[in-house]
């Protein structure tokens, strides 16, 4: 099977494109939409971008290299961002992550043997008057204790069926 | 969980409202500025900005009028307003209130700028972390276009003016303007030289303007209630009220709404209820991690964007991180070094390296293995860095090592193999 998009990322893609005077402005949120189906940005999904956008394939992997939210390798189906920068770690983000790391048994920037979940160190998420932070997919979670944390992987982890 | 605590006012509204109901927000005079705007013409609004002393929000403080002056009247091509709201700046967290509380100034803001400077296309750059808030803000866009708000003649004027967000995708550097616009080109987020500036070549090289979500909100307000209104709520040159963002050791966290010139000490100590646990004061970063540091004695100023140059520092974002005893400050350092260094783009040699060599010789002191020698290394890779570089992500991560290293010299020599 090729890769296609989905017929519903399919009519979210022909949205997209009237919003900009040319094809390549909508890149960005084209390799979202490719990401969402296909879980990360591997070569052949560039390829596919590329040529749904009349764009080089060159083009396509420059930006895609460039920014940390387009995922060049797979992350689990729980990407968990633990932010690290001042605010956070005035506000105790290290014992925050060092008890995710106890509890997942993995360190930064790794995924668990079960690819549920991929644990990341992540730069200022922009929510610091309620420090600690750390996004699971995208989803605030704020004002962490090392405690909470943890109760709130074990909660992904009964909501997943194996 | 989303708690702030807020002097509630004109820029940060009622909590216990959802301001993200379209009919709530007209209910409390929504869209009454846009109207108004409608009925002025271009040079009036212009000029009531002008008179609004309004600096902009983003952290440069440049006045909002002025900017919006640089953009050609007559133009072939089309013009665009581009709205940065790629909030990412280390300590800062205000803009992220409007996206996910309250965007409908925001959009009232939009509407009156591009009315008056002939812009029919805005996108909202919003930073790719924030996904339930640009889940909000398109929401409120549709809301607005059925009501007649966006889209074709709004409210019947015959301006039109179409609004489209654009997620960011995990790049700090597409806060600055140039890298912003070549990230909602498609490109990777580099910054640009300038001249030319984006007012005369921006956004697929037409005329650009490009706001801070802050800035734009204050403009519906400024519309309403006049210029002179709106500069008399701040001190000289500084216009207007101002969303500070405190973070780090305070009893109370969170936004506040001061008018411009609030006594500093005051925001911590009075409004921030004083330093968590009652512990001492150590240090204050006033306006974002780029903002070089100030000691417990230099804070008794007004915070405004001339004051805290003369103390030399900047007023930047608002976000005020506040560090108490007995923090060590290197680790304080290492997390902004490690931070500008994360993010450089990598274009310009002084910064691409210079910020690495800056994180190994701040690890190398932490450890215990750097002599004197290297203190000066560091000060001196950090001035290499300042003013040779195409955008201010140079000057952003060398402001902040020369000011602790000159005004904490001691948090670093404890460390030093040679230290007396």
């Amino acid at each position: 099977m090729g890769i296609q998009f989905t017929p519903e990322i399919e009519a979210q893609f022909k949205s997209l494109l009237p919003r900009y005077p040319n094809k390549l402005a909508a890149l960005i949120p084209t390799l979202y939409l490719a990401q969402e189906q296909f879980g990360y940005l591997r070569p052949e999904v560039m390829e596919y971008v590329a040529q749904r956008l009349d764009l080089p394939a060159s083009q396509v992997l420059n930006t895609a290299t460039f920014y940390t939210m387009l995922h060049k390798k797979p992350v689990g189906r729980y990407h968990i961002e633990v932010c690290t920068n001042v605010s956070c770690y005035l506000r105790g983000c290290d014992d925050v992550l060092e008890a995710l790391q106890k509890k997942l048994s993995i360190e930064c920037g790794e995924t668990t043997a079960d690819g549920l979940f991929t644990l990341d160190e992540v730069q200022c998420l922009a929510a610091c008057g309620t420090a600690p932070v750390m996004c699971v997919n995208r989803i605030y979670r704020e004002n962490l204790t090392p405690d909470e944390a943890v109760k709130i992987v074990d909660g992904l982890n009964k909501s997943t069926k194996p | 969980m989303d708690i702030h605590h807020m002097a509630t006012n004109v820029l940060l509204r009622d909590p216990s409202i959802d301001w993200t109901n379209l009919d709530n927000h007209r209910k409390a005079g929504g869209f009454e500025a846009v109207k108004k705007a409608f009925s002025m013409d271009a040079d009036e609004i212009i000029n009531e900005t002008k008179r609004s002393n309004l600096r902009g929000r983003g952290g440069a403080g440049f006045p909002t009028g002025v900017k919006w002056g640089f953009v050609p009247k007559q133009s072939e091509k089309p013009k665009y307003l581009a709205v940065n709201a790629d909030e990412g700046e280390p300590g800062t967290f205000k803009d992220r209130y409007w996206l996910r509380k309250d965007p409908y100034p925001l959009i009232e803001g939009c509407i009156i700028c591009a009315y008056a400077l002939g812009i029919n296309t805005t996108y909202i750059y919003i930073r790719g972390e924030f996904l339930e808030e640009i889940r909000i803000v398109e929401k409120c866009i549709e809301q607005c276009r059925r009501a007649g708000l966006l889209g074709k003649n709004i409210l019947g004027s015959g301006f039109d003016m179409e609004c489209w967000v654009h997620p960011g995708a995990g790049a700090y550097i597409c806060g600055e303007e140039t890298a912003m616009l070549s990230s909602l080109e498609g490109k990777a987020g580099q910054p640009k030289l300038k001249p030319p500036f984006p007012a005369v070549e921006g956004l697929f090289r037409c005329p650009t303007v490009v706001n801070n979500v802050e800035t734009l909100v204050c403009i519906p307000l400024i519309i309403q209630n006049g210029g002179k209104w709106f500069a008399d709520l701040g001190t000289d040159r500084n216009g207007g009220p101002k969303v500070f963002g405190v973070s780090g050791h305070v009893k109370r966290p969170g936004l506040y709404e001061f008018p411009l010139g609030v006594n500093l000490k005051d925001v911590i100590y009075k409004h921030c209820g004083g330093i968590l646990n009652d512990r001492k004061l150590k240090a204050v970063i006033p306006g974002g991690s780029s903002c070089p540091v100030l000691t417990p004695d230099e804070i008794d100023i007004p915070a405004d964007f001339d004051s805290f140059k003369v103390v030399g520092s900047m007023l930047g974002t608002a976000g005020v991180i506040v560090i108490a005893e007995p923090t060590p400050l290197i680790e304080v350092l290492l997390r902004i070094a490690r931070f500008y260094a994360h993010e450089s783009c990598g274009q310009c040699t002084p910064c691409r390296e210079g910020t690495g060599w800056m994180v190994r010789i701040l690890e190398n002191i932490r450890k215990g293995l750097a002599t004197k020698k290297e203190i000066g290394l560091l000060m001196d890779a950090a001035t290499k860095i300042e003013g040779n570089t195409i955008c201010a992500l140079g000057d952003a991560a060398a402001w902040p090592v020369k000011s602790f290293l000159q005004k904490f010299p001691d948090e670093f020599s404890r460390y030093l193999v040679d230290a007396a």
